[in-house]
């Protein structure tokens, strides 16, 4: 929870300084370097594969624990589709990168923004903010709705950091396996899912 | 897209070698500063775009609406996995 709140306050800094004309011409003409991103991926990539609780937990599992995540990706993908046909001024296939960021704010808005442009950006970035926020705020219920994995697929890539402890509160310590998991398999499809809607 | 791949998977592999060392630690500090960084000028690029800034309520509201679309679709599908192979069990062993 800090380090959303940090992240989102550097966001918030940046738009006030380029609201209000505090910063030089250089950084306001600023073009999103693909390579920074590139670089982030590698750095992504490294801190996954360096993580030995989590390729242990994966190795662990059986089967089933795949389903999860995958009803999540699948689930968040035909509910945008759905949803799209009521937004007249997006197409499907920008709404559908946006919900593939399933919660995992940074990182996807970043994408979009330089495969889109920065509106569409700011929009995945609220978009995933909420996804998570409400994770946060409406798991004791939606267990009750929806069973205790209705807070883990809503989580979406969070449920290995941000969400996990409320998932671990709400659901049940024997979840938090599943949580970790299903956190670290949808995290990894983000930028693909993203990238490849931006760019059919 | 063959590229973003490609680079997560090499990132994978090797850090899968350096599993354990100070690099890899170090990896993570060095992501969180590179989203920082790159979110601060993301808002800097929003704050100077008037035609964004002008919207940003629509654009929340578009925002609003593709979470409600995921959320639905990805709390069904959690209602029904749950449902079928969670507690289809449990059942049986109660019969």
């Amino acid at each position: 929870m800090k380090s959303s709140i940090i992240i989102i306050s550097f966001f918030i800094l940046g738009v006030l300084l380029g609201r209000f004309d505090l910063l030089p011409a250089i950084l306001q003409n600023n073009d999103f370097s693909i390579y920074a991103l590139y670089v982030l991926m590698f750095l992504v990539g490294i801190s996954i594969g360096s993580d030995e609780k989590a390729i242990r937990a994966i190795r662990n599992q059986n089967l089933k624990i795949f389903l999860i995540p995958l009803g999540t990706i699948v689930g968040t993908l035909l509910g945008v589709y759905l949803i799209s046909f009521l937004l007249k001024n997006r197409s499907a296939t920008d709404c559908l990168a946006i919900g593939s960021g399933f919660g995992y704010y940074s990182l996807s808005s970043l994408f979009i923004t330089e495969y889109k442009g920065a509106e569409m950006g700011v929009i995945a970035l609220i978009s995933n903010i909420i996804r998570e926020l409400f994770t946060l705020l409406f798991a004791p219920l939606l267990v009750v709705w929806f069973g205790k994995l209705a807070p883990i697929s809503a989580g979406g890539a969070t449920t290995a950091d941000t969400t996990l402890p409320i998932i671990t509160k709400f659901s049940g310590k024997e979840f938090v396996v599943i949580a970790i998991t299903h956190g670290i398999l949808v995290d990894f499809t983000v930028p693909f899912l993203v990238v490849f809607f931006c760019k059919i | 897209m063959l590229i973003v791949l490609g680079l997560m998977l090499s990132g994978v592999f090797v850090g899968y070698f350096l599993r354990g060392k100070k690099v890899a630690r170090w990896a993570g500090k060095a992501i969180s500063l590179a989203i920082f960084v790159l979110l601060f000028l993301l808002g800097v690029s929003v704050g100077v775009n008037p035609q964004i800034m002008d919207n940003l309520t629509t654009l929340g509201i578009e925002a609003i609406i593709i979470t409600i679309g995921a959320l639905s679709g990805s709390l069904l599908s959690a209602w029904a996995i749950y449902k079928f192979l969670f507690t289809a069990k449990e059942t049986e062993d109660t019969i």
